[in-house]
């Protein structure tokens, strides 16, 4: 009887997921563009659900809610579907829709996505080999084996990206003070650029006007396209095609200067917008500190070690859980509305929902070391014999490469254009 | 050739319309054979004979300013984008007329051009929600463009040519919906005489925006 009504709790929490999900995907991600397979939409939601369903499982864990033979059964189930989901649906989908982009194979979709799904089995099975991840007396397709390459996956992403952000978040906001941007700079800037455009379209009118004499006289400019053809341009040439084809180069370098302007001024756009943000937030708590606020305030002060104990290591887990998946969220939005465009957008959602569900697990993965001893067995129960210390190392050692890497390309790239951003 | 005055049309609408392409044919009377995405503003210009054929003939440059971008974009780059916007004496809106997003985006591109005096964080006021009576004083012709007609199934051709006749009353604009063909496989010698041949839709003759 127990384990129904803890089953349904379970799944009217998964349907709440799956609808935030649905929402985000809907109302952020997908705001500018036009869903027209919702098949992509489905497995977001679904991915996304599952996700936070296992998150809820280790709060539940922590806070000793519903029984625990019910727990350990829907850990299982959970991490069945999941890693289904993450390894036969997601790849198979990515290279569906990969393969619908391009022409010539439209015909054959099904065949190829096959094919290209079969590769990235190969290569993922072939990924367990280097490492030294669990004891080789399980079978083939045993939650373990996937489970190890998945979070093996999902672990260098994990350190790749904390690495980089270690370095570069104080990177940005030291040279955001230091630079000072002035409104003065911006307004240069943007004359520099009007003028490039101004110089542009005076070549363009030279241009249009010598081509329409040469059409009402009866030339034609032919260009040079081919091997033959610049032979040809180079022995037999009309004075008046020629002239164009020099103003022609000198308006694509002129384009070019126009495209770095403006890549330019909106950097520096967005640079005046962080110094403002960052010197206006004074004194705002976030949700979780307040509502730590209010419930000392209310509650009273009496109260026992083990509680608290209990009551700390939660708050701590859930602080961890909420802001990953919220840092998680605004990342893929950034991401997503900077590489994305009307033909790659579903390839790229469901590139992002792979990368999520590899996060999350491997984020259960680490959880583990930060949750107090008695918490830790469920995991270990349910995950297996995976070498959990492998994985810690593991993260360690790919968050310093990182790390390293990402100081040795901000070091690069900042000596590379040092006057650009200081010169009046 | 200074003495030419000077006559600048924005072409906006989101990415992967066709913006490029329709600018492309405009000013080169050629199909562009490699799209590609356009950074910030490309400028093409157009010679045009304005009242041809009578004793007022005046010969102007028509610039076509290609602004590239979406309008979901952060405001640093609406902040770039609206420097684009001074002076302008007419603007195209393009739209994808297999796309309904790009159709209704257009109002939102309408209003980052039109009101980049008044709201320069480029924040939306009206949220949405079409307000017919921003456009009522608007002096700067308007023409809506939509694209891709030949992607859409035969049947579906009406349905959706109603649509878009609505969003263009919407704006007070004149309407053509293009079939802008793309060649990339074929690789033949692209010269169209004229524009009048690539309209499709029975929307007259391409308005050129003139003042009176």
């Amino acid at each position: 009887m127990s384990f129904l009504i803890d089953s349904s709790i379970m799944i009217t929490s998964q349907i709440l997921f799956f609808g935030f999900g649905w929402l985000f995907f809907m109302r952020q991600l997908f705001k500018d563009y036009e869903v027209r397979q919702y098949v992509v939409q489905v497995i977001f939601s679904v991915t996304f659900a599952f996700s936070c369903t296992m998150f809820e499982l280790i709060i539940f864990e922590i806070l000793k809610v519903l029984n625990s033979s019910s727990r350990y059964f829907h850990w299982k189930m959970n991490l069945c579907v999941i890693l289904l989901i993450l390894v036969f649906m997601v790849p198979f989908y990515i290279g569906y829709f990969i393969v619908s982009n391009i022409r010539l194979l439209h015909k054959q979709r099904l065949l190829f996505s096959c094919l290209l799904w079969l590769t990235f089995m190969y290569f993922f099975w072939k990924l367990g080999d280097p490492f030294p991840i669990l004891s080789p007396k399980h079978g083939i397709l045993s939650i373990e084996q996937l489970i190890s390459r998945v979070g093996v996956i999902g672990v260098t992403l994990m350190a790749l990206l904390s690495g980089f952000g270690a370095v570069n978040c104080p990177y940005t906001y030291m040279s955001y003070f230091l630079r000072n941007v002035t409104d003065a700079d911006i307004l240069a800037l943007e004359r520099r650029l009007l003028q490039t455009m101004d110089m542009i379209i005076s070549k363009k009118k030279r241009m249009a006007m010598t081509r329409r004499t040469m059409f009402q006289k009866g030339e034609v400019h032919n260009k040079p396209s081919g091997f033959w053809g610049m032979i040809k341009s180079v022995t037999t040439s009309a004075p008046g095609s020629e002239n164009l084809t020099l103003i022609q180069q000198e308006v694509d370098a002129l384009e070019e200067l126009s495209r770095q302007l403006f890549l330019e001024t909106a950097d520096l756009y967005a640079t005046k917008a962080t110094i403002n943000i960052v010197f206006d937030r004074v004194g705002k708590t976030d949700p979780v500190t307040r509502g730590i606020e209010i419930t000392v305030n209310y509650l009273g002060i009496q109260f026992d070690v083990k509680f608290w104990s209990q009551h700390i290591s939660f708050i701590l887990v859930g602080i961890i859980i909420v802001t990953s998946i919220r840092g998680l969220l605004i990342t893929l939005t950034k991401f997503f509305y900077a590489i994305s465009s009307s033909k790659s957008s579903n390839v790229i959602v469901l590139l992002l929902a792979q990368i999520m569900g590899m996060y999350f697990v491997s984020s259960v993965l680490l959880i583990r070391m930060s949750m107090p001893l008695e918490y830790r067995t469920i995991i270990t129960e349910v995950l297996g014999e995976l070498q959990f210390n492998f994985y810690h190392r593991w993260f360690d050692v790919i968050f310093l490469v990182s790390a390293l890497s990402s100081i040795l390309f901000l070091y690069l790239a900042h000596k590379q254009a040092p006057e650009k951003h200081m010169a009046p | 050739m200074a003495s030419l005055d000077r006559v600048k049309v924005l072409v906006l609408g989101d990415s992967g319309v066709g913006k490029s392409s329709l600018v492309h044919l405009l000013c080169q009377n050629q199909v562009l054979g490699n799209p590609s995405w356009t950074v910030g503003c490309s400028v093409d210009v157009r010679v045009h004979d304005y009242k041809e054929g009578t004793p007022e003939e005046k010969t102007y440059y028509i610039e076509l300013w290609d602004v590239g971008g979406s309008v979901g974009s952060a405001s640093s780059v609406k902040s770039t984008r609206a420097v684009f916007y001074n002076s302008v004496n007419g603007i195209i809106l393009v739209h994808d007329l297999t796309n309904k997003k790009s159709s209704q985006n257009l109002y939102r591109w309408s209003l980052e051009a039109l009101n980049r005096d008044l709201v320069p964080s480029g924040v939306l006021v009206t949220n949405g929600d079409y307000d017919r009576e921003q456009f009522a004083d608007n002096q700067i012709p308007l023409l809506v463009i939509g694209t891709k007609l030949d992607q859409i199934h035969e049947t579906k051709r009406h349905e959706v040519l109603t649509r878009t006749a609505f969003l263009a009353e919407d704006f007070n604009a004149e309407e053509i919906n293009l079939v802008i063909e793309k060649r990339y496989f074929l690789r033949e010698g692209n010269q169209i005489p004229g524009f009048p041949d690539r309209k499709r839709f029975g929307g007259g003759t391409l308005k050129s925006l003139h003042y009176d």
